[in-house]
């Protein structure tokens, strides 16, 4: 095993970073908050609580390690998000003749 | 990386082909005024000015909650006792919020700490002074805070992603600080001769700190111009400064005390306020190390820290052995 945490006389080092996600209420998603170092998932619920819901923020916290989240390559982004553009049939305002008529 | 004069400004150096187009696309995205996120391509000068203003951010709001925590053992009653050990506890939390949004510009944690404690990072120079008097957490939550709410509302439209989103979060938090510290003021104010006198020693001795909290003027202040150009800063350090001076001098008023200065006025033809002439000097002696409490604030930090190794060994020792025992399961 390789951790580190505890070599550095008690340094945090090595403890991972995790991204907290807070649910306001019931019937909503959860939303990224933030993130903090903790050395496990426990410990990252508990700091979650008291750094990002010290005022009713939320009912339920999500945490995961951020090294865990795979993103989609900014720099490609033209490429990844091409294929919306120039089809704007995919949206209802492109459907101007029915204007007027109602319930539609 | 290639020298350069302004955001949009002309490279001398030769560009790589993808620093190139990532300059255009930083460019273009500061040009609309839209937001830079942690893995778009972005200057090294701008990735450099900003981990070094998030960072003393960060670490004023660590060393700021010293002068407060002092005070929560003798705060003269139970309701004053838990407002501020809340209030402390907001501090540390926006310490956290800053650090965080500061690594995603990539310098992690412990190099961020390590600066603070090794003295080679500045922080906010108002927090070498002392808080002599409960008079005084009045003071520093109208005065102090409110500076630098002054100072922050602009910056929930900072340029870079994470930078702005902390500052929302924490402006939400600084008011409930900035309406407490009047309240104690308020209170002192009306209460006997010697409360007043304690409430308005408070205030004189802070003003000037306060007015200071918003930089140097702008001909003196090197990185204001290119900060604004980034869109990081969206007012110049005197125009803010103005507008604050501005609304504490009407505040003022309904505390039925003064502010210590008398060259305070407001300019008609200019629509300015105008205030004293700050000691520069003076600021540059604090900033540096030379205020009454430099030496204090960062003894007490190294010694927190080092009095709290136990717990974060304890904590990475629990992981570890948790984590052995899912292996074994």
């Amino acid at each position: 095993m390789t951790m580190s945490n505890t070599s550095n006389n008690g340094s945090s080092a090595g403890w991972p970073l995790w991204e907290v996600f807070v649910r306001s209420s019931r019937g909503l998603s959860h939303v990224h908050a933030g993130s903090l170092h903790a050395p496990d998932a426990e410990m990252a619920v508990r700091n979650a609580r008291d750094l990002y819901t010290r005022r009713n923020e939320g009912v339920s916290l999500w945490v995961v390690r951020s090294e865990d989240i795979l993103t989609s390559d900014p720099d490609a982004k033209d490429a990844m998000f091409e294929s919306p553009k120039g089809k704007d049939y995919r949206h209802a305002t492109y459907y101007t003749k029915s204007e007027g008529v109602k319930h539609l | 990386m290639a020298e350069q004069t302004t955001s949009g400004g002309h490279l001398s150096a030769v560009l790589s082909p993808e620093d190139e187009a990532g300059q255009q696309r930083f460019d273009a995205i500061i040009e609309q005024d839209s937001r830079i996120e942690p893995r778009d391509w972005m200057p090294e000068a701008y990735r450099k000015s900003l981990t070094r203003q998030m960072s003393q951010h960060a670490h004023s709001e660590i060393i700021g909650m010293q002068p407060e925590a002092n005070w929560i053992t003798r705060a003269p009653s139970l309701k004053r006792k838990s407002i501020l050990i809340a209030k402390v506890q907001d501090e540390a939390g926006h310490g956290l919020y800053l650090y965080s949004s500061t690594e995603t510009l990539g310098t992690d944690r412990d190099t961020l700490n390590d600066q603070l404690m090794s003295g080679r990072a500045k922080y906010s120079s108002i927090f070498n002074y002392p808080a002599r008097t409960w008079a005084d957490m009045g003071a520093i939550g109208w005065l102090v805070d409110g500076a630098a709410i002054a100072n922050q509302v602009p910056l929930c439209r900072a340029s870079y992603g994470p930078y702005g989103r902390a500052m929302v979060r924490i402006c939400k938090e600084e008011s409930f600080h900035q309406r407490q510290g009047f309240e104690i003021l308020l209170e002192l104010a009306n209460g006997t001769e010697a409360q007043k006198k304690m409430a308005q020693d408070a205030i004189d001795r802070f003003y000037a700190p306060a007015l200071m909290m918003f930089g140097p003027s702008d001909n003196d202040s090197p990185n204001s111009k290119q900060s604004m150009a980034w869109n990081v800063k969206r007012f110049s350090n005197d125009d803010l400064r103005q507008r604050f001076v501005g609304m504490i001098a009407e505040q003022v008023k309904v505390l039925g005390l003064t502010l210590p200065d008398p060259e305070l006025r407001y300019d008609e033809e200019t629509g300015q306020w105008i205030h004293m002439e700050l000691d520069w000097d003076e600021f540059n002696r604090v900033i540096k190390g030379g205020g009454p409490c430099n030496s204090q604030r960062m003894a007490r930090r190294r010694e927190a820290h080092e009095e709290g190794a136990w717990v974060r060994e304890a904590a990475s020792a629990y992981a570890r052995k948790q984590q052995m025992k899912e292996q074994v399961a």
